[in-house]
């Protein structure tokens, strides 16, 4: 086969698996749209908390140490343990379930019934208030993320895949990391459906996201369901966080990793799981294609972030709501 | 009557709230916050401890204490601006804004103000030419230089030859990250390597696409002009994508501690650019522990005192003081203006003797600053990342740039920029 087209082949693959990783981001943001109409600002954020907090916790790093150290003159960093990942990870998903009743407690429990332009800011606030208290808390030098997760070049695909073009082809290359977060990927968003279709919190969340007001009066607490959003959104959160926070250190351009949802909700719809996971291939596909085959060749490269926009507003001028978003019709 | 007591009340007021005379103020444009906080925070805790080190120690410089004013930038062009007009006014005697964005928009005000400007190793290359950008200094070395030191390595590294090397360069798609295009494109004419360009969007999270055309193009060489997150993910990919890291190289800001440990041992002989080399042992860090450090006045948490960007961070502290000193001789006084460190700084002479003093041999390139020249020696060293040892080791003594290829290019974008803003050239 000819060479230029098996690293065709390459580039979508790895179009797929960046896909993968950016709708893990788009994902928390639909769960709270979804639920609670709100878009928000502050997920991207919470990707980075929720990464900060995990290192921070297996470290056995104090949190706050900075600010008690300046207050009582004290020289503590470090608890002086180690926790394992796993269980690091459950302690990191319990402090993501008591941001979620704080958020909900202390800012949207107050502001139910505002304009959703309002709620919007407030998730702006929040941003900059998580961003200043994870900088408060675990500090803003890059940390290290180590949960055990393989990465690098799949050699076995290499190796096996070389024979299949001419002396230029090296076999496909697909990172490991990616294909371990496009499984827990599959895995997150099965989790997720299952939760919602065959749970009665799950049903009462679609309950609540289809009308408020008749979820309330058949007795549907309005105030557990949001906090169960929220938390599945800090949930979702944690994971994205891991898996980009695997690659780059974790560090406070994490919460930038927002900006690669953005076009993916604008395609898939801003309330679908699968529009999410779908959304996010098309533009992981797409933005890595025309930087092959246009970008990188004739305009100089680096085409993929405003690309992946182009692309998002293309879809949107033929279905604003999104492919898998919900028509609105409203009749006078 | 009215008029004249509120006019004693605010001539009051002025001189109550208006700079004390007896200090050498410094400001420190930081940034402790956001995207670029890891690269902010150990070099502006650098430039902090030293000045914190002199009053401590010595009284501050000439008999002057230095008072410093923090101002937190996020690395935002902006904020910077703000920062500068909120501290001019403080009597401020040099600007080191360590941002080339905010370089950009303070070279004119700085000019207006009559102000300097130090910007280390960034902010305009062509500023190295004194006669027109008079209150602009970027000594010791500027990104053209940088290019052309490395190049200069691998020409060493290449027994004199780069004919039908391919090197690719990966850049941050920014100002800063296209500085070395031009002076990479000069050489290729003359040492007949093949250059690609692969830029890379800010902040550079995702850089798939760049990685697989490396691995799919197989180039001798990259040298990377990256900065904050660009770092981290670009070492990690390399070491995916199994590109040797010996052939990798990096500027200097693509060369801390922070650059490489999130890749772990995969990072293992990743190289980088350097203006000034590192070295933990230099007597001044137990200077700073003992004075600044242990008696709780450090910027910071005293963790990175010797880690690159901190030691960069001092140098920057000790340029700035030197040239005080200097000022301080040249105008017989001890309470300086900022026009008479303008001064200082034009007639810098950095010796290995004068780094001694400072309590760190070695630390830079001796040099001479003059008014043709605020570029300084234009030297480099290339480092390379020790996994094991956790540490940047020097591998190079400090390298000359080919001035041949940059003073030419210095002289035309700097005659650009005097012809665009009416700027009569000339040394007084």
């Amino acid at each position: 086969m000819p060479t230029e087209f098996l690293y065709g082949v390459e580039v979508v693959l790895n179009g797929l698996m960046a896909g993968v990783l950016y709708a893990l981001v788009a994902l928390g943001f639909v769960l709270i749209f979804k639920a609670s109409g709100i878009f928000n600002y502050a997920q991207g954020v919470l990707a980075l908390f929720a990464a900060l907090t995990l290192v921070g916790i297996m470290e056995g790093q104090v949190p706050f140490a900075h600010l008690i150290n300046a207050i009582f003159g004290t020289e503590i960093h470090h608890f002086g343990w180690h926790v394992p990942a796993v269980l690091a990870i459950l302690l990191t998903a319990a402090v993501m379930v008591l941001l979620a009743w704080c958020v909900h407690n202390f800012v949207f429990r107050h502001l139910v019934g505002q304009e959703p332009i309002i709620l919007f800011m407030a998730t702006i606030g929040l941003a900059y208030f998580l961003e200043g208290v994870g900088d408060l808390m675990w500090g803003s030098n890059i940390k290290t993320l180590d949960v055990g997760l393989p990465q690098g070049a799949s050699f076995w695909l290499e190796e096996n895949t070389a024979f299949l073009g001419g002396e230029e082809f090296y076999g496909f290359f697909i990172d490991k990391l990616d294909m371990v977060a496009t499984l827990v990927a599959v895995l997150l968003v099965i989790a997720l459906v299952l939760f919602s279709q065959y749970t009665k919190q799950g049903r009462a969340m679609r309950a609540v996201a289809d009308d408020h007001q008749a979820a309330l009066s058949v007795g549907i607490s309005l105030n557990f369901i949001w906090v169960l959003v929220w938390s599945l959104a800090g949930f979702v959160a944690l994971v994205a966080g891991i898996m980009w926070g695997a690659k780059s250190g974790v560090q406070f351009s994490l919460s930038l990793i927002a900006l690669k949802a953005l076009p993916v909700l604008m395609l898939g719809g801003f309330t679908s799981i699968p529009g999410a996971i779908v959304g996010g291939l098309i533009i992981g596909v797409g933005e890595k294609l025309f930087e092959f085959l246009i970008g990188a060749p004739y305009l100089g490269g680096a085409t993929e972030n405003w690309f992946a926009y182009v692309l998002a507003l293309i879809f949107l001028v033929f279905r604003p709501q999104g492919l898998f978003g919900e028509k609105i019709i409203e009749r006078v | 009557m009215k008029t004249t007591k509120l006019a004693a009340l605010a001539l009051a007021g002025a001189l109550a709230s208006g700079p004390a005379l007896a200090e050498l103020v410094i400001p420190d444009l930081s940034y402790r916050t956001g995207p670029y906080a890891a690269g902010g925070i150990p070099f502006s805790d650098g430039y902090q401890d030293y000045f914190t080190l002199l009053n401590e120690r010595d009284g501050g410089i000439g008999g002057e204490p230095i008072r410093l004013i923090e101002c937190e930038t996020g690395y935002n062009t902006e904020k910077g601006v703000e920062c500068y007009e909120s501290t001019k006014g403080e009597g401020a005697l040099v600007y080191q804004p360590l941002s080339t964005g905010i370089t950009y928009q303070l070279i004119p005000k700085t000019e207006a103000d009559g102000i300097p400007l130090h910007t280390m190793g960034y902010g305009r290359t062509s500023a190295a030419n004194g006669a027109v950008f008079r209150n602009v200094f970027n000594y010791p070395a500027n990104y053209w230089d940088g290019a052309s030191v490395i190049v200069n390595y691998l020409l060493e590294e290449n027994g004199g030859s780069l004919e039908g090397k391919s090197i690719a360069l990966l850049y941050h798609n920014s100002a800063y990250g296209k500085e070395p295009i031009r002076t990479l494109e000069a050489l290729s004419e003359m040492h007949g390597y093949d250059l690609s360009q692969l830029a890379v969007d800010h902040p550079g999270q995702e850089q798939k696409s760049q990685w697989l055309q490396i691995r799919r193009e197989r180039p001798d060489y990259v040298i990377m002009w990256g900065w904050g997150v660009m770092n981290q993910v670009a070492v990690q990919e390399a070491a995916n994508i199994g590109f040797p890291m010996e052939n990798f190289i990096g500027n200097w800001w693509a060369g801390a501690e922070h650059d490489v440990t999130p890749a772990g041992a995969a990072a293992d002989g990743y190289k980088s650019l350097n203006m000034n080399r590192i070295n933990p042992d230099l007597p001044v860090f137990d200077d700073i522990r003992e004075h600044v450090v242990d008696a709780g006045m450090a910027a910071g948490d005293g963790s990175n005192v010797g880690s690159v960007l901190y030691t960069r961070g001092m140098y920057a502290a000790m340029l700035a003081a030197e040239a005080i000193e200097t000022a301080q001789e040249i105008h017989g006084v001890s309470e300086i203006t900022p026009a008479m460190m303008r001064d200082g700084m034009e007639a810098l002479e950095v010796t290995e003797e004068t780094m001694e003093e400072w309590g760190a041999p070695g630390v830079g390139p001796a040099f001479e600053v003059t008014c043709a020249d605020h570029g300084g020696s234009g030297m480099g060293i290339i480092q390379q990342w020790d996994a094991d040892a956790g540490q940047f080791v020097a591998l190079t003594d400090y390298i000359e740039s080919d001035s041949s290829v940059i003073d030419p290019l210095v002289e035309e974008d700097s005659m650009a920029y005097a012809a665009e803003n009416d700027v009569e050239p000339g040394c007084n």
